[in-house]
């Protein structure tokens, strides 16, 4: 790594959210801006500087033919190249329409849909080209942004934990919400990272950094479902912003399988679970209310 | 289970527990307690105790008498807490919640020491522990045994940790009696409870109208100096008893100890670990609220420069894959033998390590398991068909 | 040695390592080099001690630590040009040593120790002592054969059965005549010859099946290396009778605390950071033969 590496801040198809984690480091952005050259970060700056790029931070997933192109010429272009967050690490929330019909969706959504031109599906950029390191979340920890950067000035591999929610959670002190509450939580099998912030608030992980090291599934969603929810619902937990990663994947995929055919189409998705009590939570998973 | 692996260490600092028949124990007034609270910050102590967070009963700093979960109670079973409405006020009218004790003494983030970056190479340094006394409000028999266990850890014959020590040596522990069971609860399989007869420093028994109090400690008696407290009367201490035997009756679940370490260490190739990898999720969970599971890792965190570093001690488990990481591999790389390693060593290993079980029958482990696991049950399935 | 006799290891803080400086590298191989350091405060330098089979944590600030083993030719034995430095051979395999591997000499780094059960100098005394290695295995040994070749009076026979991949994987063949001149009789093997090789071509454990003489009655085998190589080796030295009372291993986990407090080193029962890593053999035999523990 030279002395001032230069670093790119690219996006695919994404929300920003994970490129405004750089920008909210605040302090230690200024202490980052002199060890760094930043030559293409069009969030932080319009000035635009040609590759090639000592580190690419990727943001977002591939779902135009353009963009499965540019991926290509970017990682030609890079000496590290970094993904960043859900998108770019799993497809993200769009990858919802890997399991429906795209052009159902682009008839739902616009008004000419004859004027979009997009790939059936939504990939992470690993599906493309080979990356150095991934950082997951949705959005990525800024914490966890500064450790790979630090790491890379340093010359080692970055280090973020693979173990899962729960460990931040305890850690942290929180009440676990599954068992003192009956909320859904995917936390024992998704990835810490986030510092275990929704069940801190009293809601279920929805596996936004993708699941954990060797996770165990099957249990989860037999118990998902002895509380109350319905196949369809532990299904469209799975398929979250992470849904399309390897094991949250296979297992949403086995659950439809096993169960025959699940509403997948426009809408579906974005159903709650619907065990939920009177206080719009997850629910206490206790139909009828009975506190044992 | 052998008298030696449950009985406290005659090294640690407590005195033989006094009896509260009558005429040896004493009696605050629940209207008198507040002032009881006031001493303790008086003499500078930090108070944590039972108290309602996030729809249970934790720990966290009591300040008054109203900050205790009055008249609330919880139902615990394999996988499931809920807290519910007692039909009356009791104060300590429940067992345990997630929280234990070693939160406090062996905390979950903690910089054990820094590396400063100087000219002529690293400056090596140890941090200061600035964390005033604590008194502990409301520890439980059980969690009584499990500070000695982690007594036993921390404070070894060759190796002591730094911050355990002081946290532990200042630490005020007023136990109180519990006049309940909960259906995980199994402590009199592991000889710890229900009963408060070791390692305390006050322990009470409540009443209806207030605590009978025992002294065990010096430390203990010179806290009370001059609190409103009396002789007890035999009648209270009669209520007092019949509550303890209360929860000496309820406690249904057992974990029978005989010959365990060789039961576990017999059967490492029994087919009820591959049964059990098939429903743990291998989440951490009965390792987080286990009150002496120990296991750490140490984090390093530096600055930007990499001229500051800070090492951060922090709660891991051995129900992480990478815990076991080694050359390039994971020794255990599947869900299998990491509960194995979990279940042997809480039950059998500790034994050969520490001169004692790791487990002193809390019921945590089964309550918080999201999924239910209870040792007790996986550990008579060994014992139903050895191999 | 009580623990508290040494300076080094009884900072009241486990975590505390002492600034210490690489002196000088040995590049054994490609991917494992010696690294000769010395305490950077005199006093430590001169009154850290340690025992042949225990071991350091070396501490690269910022990256992390790792457990290794102190090879250096005996405690306090000086070298021809001056005291001697506390060397550690380390295989490059993760963050911690190819931090190392970047600091190289005169860089800053931190020392704790040292840890650990030694190999049995003293049980062993009388015994005819048959060292049997593989790869970096022989690390471990190396301070061991030092002080075994200083005290051939209470060891009337050292011998050394070692064997590497390759002829290129052997460590300190420019000690080898040394050793032998001072009466180590010294057998090597490697899994694959290679142009200009001459000796055997095998595993080790064919070395010990071959060994004459051989007297099980006053034999003490003490062995190193993979986990697998050991298993075998041992296997063949019990086949030939040798009791199973007179076999040591040394044993290899995640050391990290090094002092029983962090719970990653476990091997059934036992916390190798602090029973180990020498074991005698039928301590932990039955837990040698189960996958993953």
């Amino acid at each position: 790594m030279p002395a001032k590496p230069r670093l790119a801040v690219v996006k695919f198809a994404s929300c920003d959210g994970c490129q405004l984690s750089l920008l909210s480091l605040e302090d230690e952005l200024l202490r980052l801006a002199g060890k760094i050259e930043v030559a293409y970060f069009l969030e932080a700056t319009s000035r635009i500087e040609p590759g090639p790029y000592d580190v690419v931070l990727v943001e977002g997933s591939i779902t135009t033919a353009d963009d499965a192109t540019r991926i290509q010429q970017l990682r030609r272009a890079a000496k590290y190249l970094i993904t960043i967050g859900a998108c770019a690490t799993a497809g993200g929330i769009q990858a919802l329409k890997n399991w429906a019909d795209s052009e159902e969706y682009l008839r739902a959504v616009y008004a000419r849909p004859d004027y979009i031109r997009t790939l059936a599906t939504s990939t992470a950029i690993a599906d493309h080209v080979a990356v150095d390191f991934e950082l997951r979340g949705c959005p990525i920890n800024k914490h966890q942004l500064l450790e790979v950067l630090r790491s890379l000035l340093a010359g080692c591999q970055p280090r973020t934990p693979t173990y899962s929610v729960c460990v931040e959670c305890k850690r942290r002190g929180s009440v676990c919400v599954m068992v003192a509450h009956g909320t859904p939580c995917l936390g024992p099998v998704t990835q810490a990272g986030c510092g275990a912030i929704c069940p801190a608030y009293d809601r279920g992980c929805y596996g936004c950094f993708g699941p954990s090291d060797q996770p165990n599934l099957v249990p989860l969603t037999d118990h998902l479902r002895s509380i109350g929810m319905t196949p369809e619902q532990v299904v469209n937990s799975l398929r979250g912003f992470s849904g399309y990663a390897g094991e949250f994947r296979r297992e949403s995929e086995r659950l439809v399988e096993s169960i025959g055919t699940i509403a997948t189409g426009v809408g579906a998705a974005a159903v709650e679970p619907d065990v939920a009590d009177s206080s719009g939570e997850w629910g206490d998973g206790q139909p009828g209310g009975d506190p044992k | 289970m052998a008298e030696r692996e449950t009985k406290p260490d005659p090294k640690g600092k407590s005195l033989p527990a006094s009896d509260d028949g009558p005429g040896a124990a004493g009696w605050i007034a629940k209207s008198d307690f507040q002032s009881f609270l006031d001493r303790l910050v008086a003499l500078g102590y930090r108070t944590i105790g039972p108290t309602l967070i996030q729809g249970a009963i934790g720990y966290d700093e009591i300040r008054q008498v109203d900050d205790l979960p009055k008249g609330w109670t919880e139902h615990q079973s394999a996988g499931s807490y809920r807290l519910v409405r007692r039909d009356d006020d009791a104060w300590f009218g429940f067992n345990l919640g997630p929280h234990s004790w070693k939160r406090y003494l062996f905390p979950p983030q903690q910089t054990v020491a820094k590396a400063i970056k100087r000219d002529d190479g690293w400056q090596l340094d140890d941090v200061e522990d600035a964390e005033p006394p604590f008194a502990f409000l409301g520890v439980r028999a059980c969690e009584l045994a499990a500070i000695l266990v982690q007594d036993r850890v921390f404070l070894n014959e060759h190796h002591s940790d730094p911050i355990y020590r002081r946290r532990r040596e200042n630490a005020l522990l007023i136990a109180v009696n519990c006049t309940q069971a909960a259906e995980t609860c199994f402590c009199t399989s592991m000889g710890t409870g229900p009963r408060c007869v070791v390692a305390f420093d006050l322990a009470l028994t409540e009443t209806e109208l207030g605590f009978t109090v025992e002294i065990g400690s010096p430390r203990g008696a010179s806290v009370l100096a001059g609190l409103p407290i009396r002789e007890a009367a035999p009648a209270e201490c009669a209520e007092a008893a019949s509550a303890r035997q209360q929860a000496e009756d309820q406690i249904s679940k057992r974990l029978d100890t005989t010959d365990i370490r060789e039961l576990l260490l017999g059967n490492l190739d029994h087919p009820q670990w591959d049964d059990v990898a098939e429903r743990c999720l291998s989440c951490t969970n009965c390792t987080m609220v286990c009150p002496t599971c120990f296991c750490h890792s140490v984090e390093e965190v530096s600055d930007l420069d990499g001229g500051q570093v800070d090492r951060v001690r922090q709660w891991d488990s051995c129900f992480n894959a990478r815990f076991s990481y080694m050359n390039g591999g994971l020794v255990r790389g599947d869900v299998r033998s990491r509960y194995r390693q979990w279940l042997t060593h809480k039950l059998a290993g500790w034994i050969d390590q520490f001169d004692t079980s790791g487990c002193v029958g809390c019921g945590r482990c089964i309550t918080w398991c999201p999924v239910g696991i209870d040792l007790t049950a996986e550990v008579a399935a060994i014992r139903e068909v050895p191999k | 040695m009580t623990p508290s006799a040494n300076p080094v290891a009884v900072a009241a803080n486990p975590w505390l390592a002492r600034p210490a400086t690489i002196e000088s590298i040995t590049r054994e191989f490609t991917d494992v080099s010696t690294y000769h350091l010395r305490f950077a405060d005199p006093e430590i330098d001169s009154a850290y001690r340690f025992r042949a089979g225990q071991f350091n944590m070396l501490y690269v600030p910022g990256v992390g630590e790792v457990a290794i083993g102190v090879s250096t030719g005996g405690p306090g034995r000086p070298t021809e040009d001056g005291p001697p430095t506390w060397d550690h051979t380390v295989r490059l395999a993760g963050q911690v040593t190819a931090a190392l591997d970047r600091l190289g000499i005169g860089g800053s780094l931190g020392v704790r120790g040292p840890y650990g059960e030694p190999w049995p100098l003293d049980s062993c005394a009388g015994d005819e002592i048959l060292l049997v290695a593989g790869g970096t295995g022989l690390a471990s040994l190396r301070a061991a054969v030092y002080e075994l070749l200083a005290h051939r009076d209470r060891f009337p026979r050292v011998r050394l059965l070692y064997g590497a991949r390759t002829a290129d994987g052997l460590l300190y063949t420019s000690e080898y005549d040394a050793w032998t001149a001072a009466g180590m009789e010294i057998d090597t093997t490697v899994d694959r010859g290679s142009p200009g090789w001459q000796g055997h071509v095998g595993v080790v454990t064919q070395l010990l099946t071959r060994l004459r003489p051989w007297d099980p009655e006053r034999t003490s085998l003490w062995c190193c290396g993979p986990e697998v190589m050991m298993r075998f080796a041992v296997r063949a030295a019990l086949a030939r009778g040798l009791p199973k009372e007179r076999v040591w291993v040394s044993m290899e986990r995640n050391m990290q605390c090094a002092v029983g407090l962090c719970g990653h080193c476990q091997f059934g029962p036992e916390m190798i950071c602090k029973s180990g890593p020498v074991y005698r053999f039928d301590r932990i035999e039955r837990y040698l033969n189960v996958e993953g523990l």
